[in-house]
């Protein structure tokens, strides 16, 4: 139970990051080595690894970063996140699976609001010294069909 | 002024083609808003251009690895499901039920002797002959089929589908030139150098963006935006405007094949400082992720091949894809990456491929700006008063130097002249 509601903490930790545009905290909330990709699904499922976003590493993240304030255009636009059903897949003292559900909705301009996107989350979290971190976090999404960009990760 | 295959062109019943639409001149330098958002217009796209004597790329033959295996896929907006049949080679058809019209296949991809439509059930084997139909001889010899019916008759509306290195092709028309005549002499290099050993498809991502097809048809065609729009390589200081290039295009007027080439510069100076977006202290603290590992005789870091109507082939330093382009209405379509390496890569290189798809696509670092600038176009002239697009940068140039200069506007010019052409216009 306990676990559990650490595991929910770093969650909500790490969608609020991205929700309140804090970017420059979201790659803390991986290790140093953490990977971070989102994939779509039906990719996943014939087991060919081409997705959106593939950060090997704190550094890759760290660059998406800096290039989506400093190079990358595109409208403002924030995201909101409702994710649910985290599930423990296995566990061990330092290392706990996880898979849970996301759906972010995407508001443009603070006019119009839609589902961008709908998947699951699937996590490794490892225990450091500072608390719970993702050495892993793939989100896998189900709306193929990715409306005009991608900017910020999920 | 482009004089081409009138002969291909159906002019209809003498009524001017696309209604009103006046392009003001023939070569190609400018373009009314209203051939981006006409219904009209589109719908005449798919008869003369994507029914008409093209070829639109349909899959990788990597995709399509086993006999049964299918996909289904578009030609324009038309649905058409393209298969490996079981002596191996390629079919397609269009993926409309020759009863009532339904759509027979349902799945995106997969495997399957045959294929039945849901409704009735009637059953088309790989090639879409017409094989099974319930009920033919009627209940107990009554209200069956009238004897005259046959089955040969009755199949899916077949394509003709070629291939070239591995890209699968269909054509609507039997009077469209060869795949490799039509591909042309100038473009097969290009293709050849990519395609030069057995790929491994990868996957494929979709984006779909509110804009007409041909503004990305420009836009894989525009050397100029590149830099202005894409500000990744000038912010981490990564590239040089003096960089050598070469862009040529077909004796069609149709096709286009830009690359650009790695030159070192001895001086580490950068000519980006003069842009606006130069930012000097910023570097990346993983620049494998724009690291060419060589592996043609050329040093190409950028490689933009576009196959008209709907196909581009490419190659940014070792991420290789094509694109497909789907267009669904005057005012969207949905665009394809299928990436792919080559089937000996060691999993480091694989790695190092997966890592660079981070440049392209719809969270492309170098590319993603470009479904918003075709939108803003879209909103910009959906409304308001009659206008049109001007695309002069190097009307006055010489050829060689056109071809030398990426900026220059030429091969938007050339898609319009090639465009006038099949439409009529």
């Amino acid at each position: 139970m306990k676990l559990h509601f650490e595991l929910t903490e770093l969650q909500t930790g790490y969608v609020a990051a991205i929700d309140d545009e804090r970017f420059e905290d979201w790659p803390n909330f991986f290790t140093p080595d953490g990977n971070y990709e989102i994939i779509p699904r039906e990719n996943f499922a014939q087991g060919l690894p081409a997705g959106l976003m593939h950060c090997f590493g704190q550094t890759m993240m760290r660059d998406r970063v800096v290039s989506m304030r400093e190079a990358n255009v595109f409208h403002a636009h924030t995201y909101r996140h409702f994710v649910s059903g985290l599930e423990i897949l296995s566990q061990s003292a330092d290392e706990v699976v996880t898979r849970s559900n996301y759906l972010v909705m995407r508001t443009v301009n603070e006019l119009n609001a839609d589902v961008f996107q709908v998947g699951r989350y699937d996590d490794i979290v490892v225990r450091t010294d500072a608390g719970w971190r993702y050495r892993s976090k793939r989100a896998i999404y189900e709306n193929a069909r990715v409306d005009t960009l991608l900017v910020i990760p999920v | 002024m482009q004089v081409g295959d009138g002969a291909d062109v159906d002019k209809g019943s003498g009524d001017p083609p696309g209604g009103k639409v006046r392009f003001p001149g023939s070569d190609g330098s400018s373009v009314p808003f209203e051939v981006y958002s006409s219904k009209e217009i589109y719908d005449l796209e798919q008869e003369r251009i994507f029914r008409g004597p093209t070829w639109n790329y349909l899959a990788l033959e990597a995709e399509l690895p086993e006999p049964g295996d299918f996909k289904s896929t578009y030609v324009g907006d038309t649905p058409v499901v393209v298969t490996r049949t079981p002596e191996g080679d390629f079919a397609a058809w269009v993926n409309r039920c020759a009863h009532r019209g339904a759509i027979v296949c349902r799945e995106k991809r997969g495997n399957a002797k045959s294929h039945a439509c849901i409704y009735h059930q009637w059953s088309y084997n790989a090639r879409g002959d017409l094989e099974g139909v319930p009920f033919r001889r009627g209940v107990q010899g009554v209200a069956g089929m009238p004897g005259s019916f046959d089955l040969k008759q009755n199949g899916l509306r077949k394509l003709r589908v070629a291939s070239y290195k591995g890209l699968l092709f269909a054509s609507f028309s039997d009077d469209t030139a060869p795949l490799a005549d039509y591909l042309g002499e100038r473009m097969l290099p290009g293709i050849d150098r990519i395609f030069h050993k057995p790929i491994e498809f990868l996957g494929a991502t979709r984006q779909y963006i509110h804009g007409n097809w041909k503004l990305y048809m420009e836009n894989v065609r525009d050397g100029y935006h590149a830099s202005l729009l894409h500000t990744f390589h000038a912010t981490f200081n990564l590239v040089r405007s003096n960089q050598k290039a070469r862009v040529i295009g077909d004796t069609s007027d149709l096709h286009t094949c830009g690359d650009l080439f790695i030159t070192p510069d001895p001086s580490g100076a950068s000519d980006y400082k003069d842009i606006a977006t130069f930012k000097d202290k910023l570097s990346l603290e993983y620049p494998e992720i724009v690291e060419n590992r060589q592996e043609f005789e050329e040093l190409v870091a950028n490689h933009l091949q576009c196959i008209f109507p709907q196909l581009v082939i490419m190659q940014i330093q070792n991420v290789l894809a094509v694109r497909q382009v789907l267009p669904k209405a005057p005012d969207e379509f949905e665009l394809i990456f299928h990436f792919f390496g080559y089937a000996d890569d060691s999993p480091e290189m694989r790695r190092h491929r997966v890592t660079q798809m981070n440049l392209v696509g719809a969270a492309g670092l170098i590319s993603m700006e470009d479904g918003t600038a075709i939108e803003l176009v879209q909103d910009g002239i959906k409304s308001g008063p009659a206008g049109h697009s001007i695309a002069l940068m190097g009307l006055d140039a010489a050829e060689e130097d056109q071809e030398r200069v990426p900026m220059a506007e030429n091969h938007i010019r050339r898609f319009w002249r090639g465009y006038q052409r099949l439409m009529g216009f």
